[in-house]
């Protein structure tokens, strides 16, 4: 498999990365590059192998829910770089 | 008075308890040797004033005998743990003068057993590279030189460059690190200091910026295997507000340091001798095999077949989990803003494009092409896939020895620029320090030897889940057979 600059474009909309036509073209072979190494997994036979999904084997705990903190609008919009009546602003999305 | 930046934290702590100095003493020296170390790169926030205020308590404390662990030792933090009011950015235009309003529990931890804070450390952006390059902050210069006459700029390593840096040019005792795929390992054997990554869950990834979090674990960077236990131990710890930490207690390792390695198996992957090392690291290897021989260890011979799969699977995983982690930073919580064309996306990719350095855009890019519609199961889930086989490797290993010894990295420090056009060359860093990441095992480096161009290099020991203990005590067996004193010398 190997991407084009459509599929560039594509993806860098998936991930909401604004790029120019330089930067798709740049990118294009360099995603071909690592592709390319990284297909080699194909040689190894994984039939019947489960997909890891937790490194060292635990038992994904529950908490009581509960709240145990609040109260922290100010520390939460501390950061905000826009923060307007105690709400993240943001540019306006329905017209 | 002897220069109080040049000892252990060990002789900091046992001179401190005995009255020999002050708390402040130790302090004021560091905060010093920091200010004097700026052509280094190595700090991107200074806090002498964090680091005298939790003197001052120290000095106190032992009035009153009611000393904690680390009371009198100033750390340095990477900057990738969230340090309450003080500039958490993970080396990242896009988090600039995020400052959070709460502590990561590892940083917690260290300062409820007494240590202060001497600033924060530079790092490879969001923890993404090898070299330090990739910061927004420039380059940690190495306090290394090569024998050569030269005066190239070397690497100190990454991702945790600026800690490794740090200890190596004593502006700090001990640091912390985080390690994904090596980033504690590699800069610890490129600069000459020891570091270890414990079992992944040992210390909780809570109030670290996540890079990959199914690979993500802090670990302290020292200059001796009893210092990196004695920080271990205050770092490490069941936390409640991270759903992957290990719910066990916490071990005694320092009590329990002891190089007799009588008994102990020690398991050389046969798969690790790869071509193109350079002769110089075989060699060392071979040394530290005859190292843990006179330490009563018996070496043997074992096989981890799927080991020349581990990078690959890595810079899929690793990069996805990344794409994930990284959708936060989108101009609306933290960090900058762009205002961008095409409202509320509009901002997202222009916030995004604008913060994001080449090498992270690199990787957000290969971690959504490999978790989109149609590819997601031939590179995600073959990749979990093989990395299911690559932890049975080690599973299987470990019925036939008790820890695994392997260099640290394929080659000592290189100098900064050299392997920046070539993402593949960089990535094979950390050829040796991957597949330990990928099974959740603890692992650490310890100083070995000089090259011939007089450059530290590193020997790597593997352990099975949990047994910090068993790699502390290799460690120390290698660390004092090798004998290894080479400080870099001053020139910044």
């Amino acid at each position: 498999m190997s991407v084009d600059t459509a599929t560039v474009r594509h993806i860098a909309r998936l991930a909401r990365l604004e790029m120019s036509d330089a930067e798709v073209e740049a990118t294009v072979p360099e995603l071909n590059n690592i592709l390319g190494w990284v297909e080699q997994l194909a040689e190894v036979n994984t039939d019947g192998v489960e997909p890891l999904t937790a490194v060292i084997d635990q038992k994904l705990r529950l908490r009581d829910d509960v709240i145990n903190d609040g109260n922290v609008r100010d520390a939460v919009l501390l950061n905000a770089p826009d923060a307007q009546h105690g709400f993240f602003a943001v540019p306006k999305v329905i017209e | 008075m002897t220069d109080l930046t040049s000892l252990t934290i060990a002789e900091l702590r046992d001179g401190f308890r005995a009255g020999s100095f002050s708390a402040r003493d130790i302090a004021t020296s560091f905060n010093a040797a920091v200010a004097a170390a700026k052509a280094l790169n190595a700090y991107t926030v200074e806090t002498p004033d964090d680091a005298l205020a939790a003197a001052d308590t120290a000095d106190s404390a032992r009035q009153r005998d009611e000393l904690m662990p680390l009371s009198g030792i100033p750390l340095g933090i990477k900057d990738l743990f969230a340090t309450a009011g003080t500039d958490t950015t993970a080396g990242s235009n896009i988090l600039k003068g995020f400052k959070p309003p709460y502590e990561s529990t590892v940083t917690g931890n260290l300062r409820r057993g007494g240590a202060g804070m001497l600033g924060k450390l530079n790092m490879d952006e969001f923890a993404m590279g090898s070299s330090n390059e990739t910061s927004a902050y420039g380059p940690v210069i190495s306090p290394w030189k090569r024998s050569d006459g030269g005066n190239a700029a070397l690497t100190p390593g990454g991702s945790s460059g600026g800690s490794a840096a740090a200890v190596a040019a004593g502006i700090a005792p001990g640091v912390t690190g985080t390690d994904t795929g090596g980033s504690i390992r590699q800069p610890a054997a490129f600069t000459g200091i020891s570091g270890i990554k414990p079992t992944y869950g040992r210390c909780s990834r809570w109030g670290i910026v996540s890079f990959a979090s199914s690979l993500d674990q802090a670990g302290p960077m020292a200059r001796t295997v009893r210092d990196c236990a004695i920080m271990l131990e205050a770092m490490a710890g069941f936390d409640p507000k991270d759903s992957t930490s290990l719910d066990l207690p916490v071990p005694n390792w320092e009590a329990g340091l002891s190089s007799n390695l009588k008994g102990k198996r020690v398991g050389i992957p046969k798969e690790y001798r790869i071509d193109g090392v350079p002769e110089e690291i075989n060699a060392l290897w071979d040394r530290g095999i005859e190292w843990l021989r006179d330490a009563g260890a018996e070496p043997v011979e074992i096989s981890l077949p799927h080991t020349k799969y581990a990078l690959p699977t890595y810079y899929i995983i690793a990069p996805a989990e990344a794409s994930s982690n990284l959708a936060r930073y989108d101009g609306v919580r933290y960090g900058i803003r762009e205002a961008g064309e095409g409202g509320l996306e509009g901002m997202y990719a222009a916030t995004r494009a604008a913060g994001f350095g080449a090498e992270v855009k690199r990787r957000i890019m290969i971690g959504t092409y490999v978790l989109s519609a149609g590819f997601y199961d031939a590179y995600f889930n073959k990749a979990q896939r093989v990395r299911a086989l690559i932890k049975r490797d080690f599973r299987e290993a470990f019925e036939h020895c008790d820890l695994i010894l392997t260099p640290t990295a394929p080659s000592a420090a290189f100098g900064i620029g050299e392997k920046m056009s070539d993402p593949l060359a960089m990535y094979l860093n950390d050829v040796f320090a991957v597949p330990a990441s990928l099974a959740g095992l603890p692992a650490m480096s310890v100083p070995g030897g000089l090259d011939a161009q007089g450059l530290p290099l590193g020997l790597h020991l593997i352990g099975n889940e949990l047994d910090e203990q068993g790699v502390l005590n290799a460690g120390l067996a290698i660390e004092e057979r090798a004998g290894f004193s080479a400080r870099p010398e001053k020139w910044w």
